[in-house]
């Protein structure tokens, strides 16, 4: 029986450090690894006996491109532990932020990583030659995002503006309506995006996944709602820990998530998508509808139009709360320390990230838990390619390496994220 | 950065908490206090995309950047453009963004480049965690700062 192997070293256009292994015999896969050898980092492990009020800060540091959605788990956390009440306009700010990092995340994703992927191209740098007006049209949305993590972040990278209770302190109005001229170009250039990505080629390829996201009653989720999934799990985010579990595979150096009693699931863009298309804009659906989209996506290729769709809900949100915004008088609330638990769940570009601390009278963190998208989203990723490959399976070897990668990439995996929380386990042979 | 005309900016692109890959910002700061207030000095992280937009296309500017390409220690690389092809995998890339090598490439896709060019690299040791740099290194950007004073006091 004639056997094939499909090994990718080191995969390209993914955050971090991982491998793909395919072992295919005859028509049937044998074996599919998405090794993770990104090496661990112990956060959970070095925040224990520091203070709440420096796991904002900490934690930013685990993502160089998600540390608002960090800095957000981690807040909304710790405010649950210490029973903190938080105003509806630092709220909105937060709101703002997180608008920031998803404009900035995605465009990048989009036009840096994926896109290259559907056009035939081994890079954004190839591309560029070809596609000079796309290119510069992604680089000025990513700065567009990277502009308003800026004025509320404090900086673009690892923004340190945000705290327990609020922010350190509040940009002007002026330097806010500073943001509204670029970000109306890049409403334009957002629904631009969709319409652009809607064009690629996407494979025929769909499975019946179940999609986890927040809900909120009347928001298209950021920091707030109910965890939901499309096969009926409907529960607080406190109650995380009950029905999914972590699992240490030998191959990788991330946990992989699952559901206890349906095993793997899917976070992300396309799950927030199917689960609150009803929250979105009524331009963002009629962009998503318009570019062929249903209400109801399951092919994860088409995960790309979605992240268009969600920059420009994103743009469009981050416009309305500038114009609506009243400045609050005090940047943040006071916050007392208690024993306790805290939990918090946002909704990072890549999808939920958990995080669960406990304090003692004090402060100090005791335990800390950190679920970041990507390991949640690593069984799926496997499942698809178990799926993929068989269908593919008439394909020249190098193009069937190109689709597995491209399938890696729907997820815009942030393998250093979710490298966090391994149990050390070392093989010697 | 809103005035027009032509500049000289020199750039140092790094992490100063990465060990030598603090190189360029250590470049930038030595020079900070000793060129013409004419010279624009810039101390970058490095990140690709907003690297490309701190210069403009009539500007003159020297990049100055760790470089990983297995010669020794504290070796200087040197680059000019318009002129010369950057070889492959001297300079380091993020995964998280793109690395020096992936900007000029994109900007000369883009018509994005300056007018000219200058991109020194310093072969680092070590990469680790924590801010310092290694001796060699040190050495190295003494010799590379001298070396940009020079070249710029030359320039008309």
């Amino acid at each position: 029986m004639k056997s094939r192997t499909i090994k990718v070293d080191y995969l390209a256009r993914v955050e971090g450090e991982g491998a793909l292994l395919v072992k295919i015999k005859g028509q049937q896969v044998s074996e599919v690894k998405l090794q993770i050898f990104e090496p661990p980092r112990f956060f959970e492990a070095f925040l224990r006996g520091r203070k709440y009020s420096e796991a904002p800060d900490i934690t930013a540091r685990i993502c160089g491109i998600c540390p608002v959605a960090y800095q957000m788990s981690a807040c909304h956390a710790i405010e649950d532990a210490f029973g903190v009440a938080i105003p509806a306009s630092i709220r909105a700010l937060r709101r703002l932020l997180y608008c920031g990092e998803w404009i900035e995340s995605h465009a990048l994703h989009i036009y840096m990583l994926h896109a290259p992927d559907f056009l035939g191209y081994e890079s954004a740098i190839h591309m560029a030659k070809d596609h000079p007006a796309d290119v510069q049209r992604g680089l000025r949305l990513k700065k567009t995002g990277n502009a308003i993590v800026n004025v509320l972040g404090g900086r673009e990278i690892h923004p340190i503006n945000g705290r327990v209770g609020g922010f350190y302190k509040i940009p002007s109005k002026q330097e806010l309506s500073g943001l509204v001229e670029e970000l109306k170009w890049a409403s334009d250039a957002a629904a631009e995006t969709v319409r652009w990505v809607a064009t690629f080629p996407f494979p025929d390829f769909e499975r019946d996944y179940e999609f986890v996201a927040l809900r909120h009653p009347d928001e298209y989720p950021f920091n707030e709602g109910r965890l939901v999934s499309n096969r009926g799990l409907d529960i607080a985010v406190r109650d995380y820990e009950q029905h999914f579990a972590e699992e240490h595979v030998a191959h990788s150096n991330a946990l992989h998530s699952a559901l206890k009693e349906r095993g793997a699931y899917f976070v992300g863009p396309l799950a927030r998508y199917n689960l609150n298309f009803d929250r979105l804009s009524p331009t963002a659906q009629e962009a998503a509808l318009a570019a062929g989209l249903g209400k109801l996506c399951r092919n994860p290729f088409q995960g790309i139009i979605v992240r268009a769709v969600e920059t420009l809900y994103a743009c469009e949100e981050a416009l309305r709360i500038i114009t609506e915004l009243e400045i609050p008088e005090k940047p943040f609330v006071n916050v007392e320390p208690r024993v306790g638990t805290g939990y918090g769940c946002t909704e990072a570009p890549r999808g939920i990230l958990y995080h669960r601390y406990r304090f003692d009278d004090k402060g100090i963190i005791a335990d800390v838990r950190i679920i970041p998208p990507t390991s949640q989203n690593l069984k799926t990723i496997e499942a698809d390619l178990m799926h993929l490959v068989p269908a593919n399976i008439e394909m020249q070897k190098d193009r069937l390496q190109w689709r597995c990668e491209a399938a890696v990439r729907n997820y815009d995996p942030c393998i250093s994220c979710a490298t966090h929380f391994l149990k050390l386990q070392y093989k010697y042979e | 950065m809103t005035s027009k005309g032509s500049r000289t900016l020199v750039i140092g692109a790094g992490n100063e908490w990465r060990g030598d890959d603090g190189a360029g910002l250590a470049v930038a700061r030595r020079l900070r206090t000793e060129l013409p207030s004419s010279v624009c000095v810039i101390e970058h992280s490095g990140e690709g995309a907003s690297l490309m937009d701190s210069w403009r296309g009539d500007d003159s500017v020297t990049v100055v950047d760790a470089a990983k390409s297995g010669a020794p220690p504290g070796t200087i690389h040197r680059f000019t453009f318009p002129a010369e092809p950057l070889p492959d995998g001297i300079f380091g890339c993020s995964s998280h963004s793109f690395g020096i090598a992936e900007v000029i490439q994109i900007a000369v896709a883009l018509h994005r480049m300056p007018r000219d060019m200058v991109l020194y690299g310093i072969e680092g040791l070590d990469f680790a965690d924590g801010a310092h740099l290694s001796p060699a290194v040190e050495l190295a950007v003494a010799e590379v700062a001298d070396r940009i004073r020079r070249e710029l006091q030359l320039k008309p």
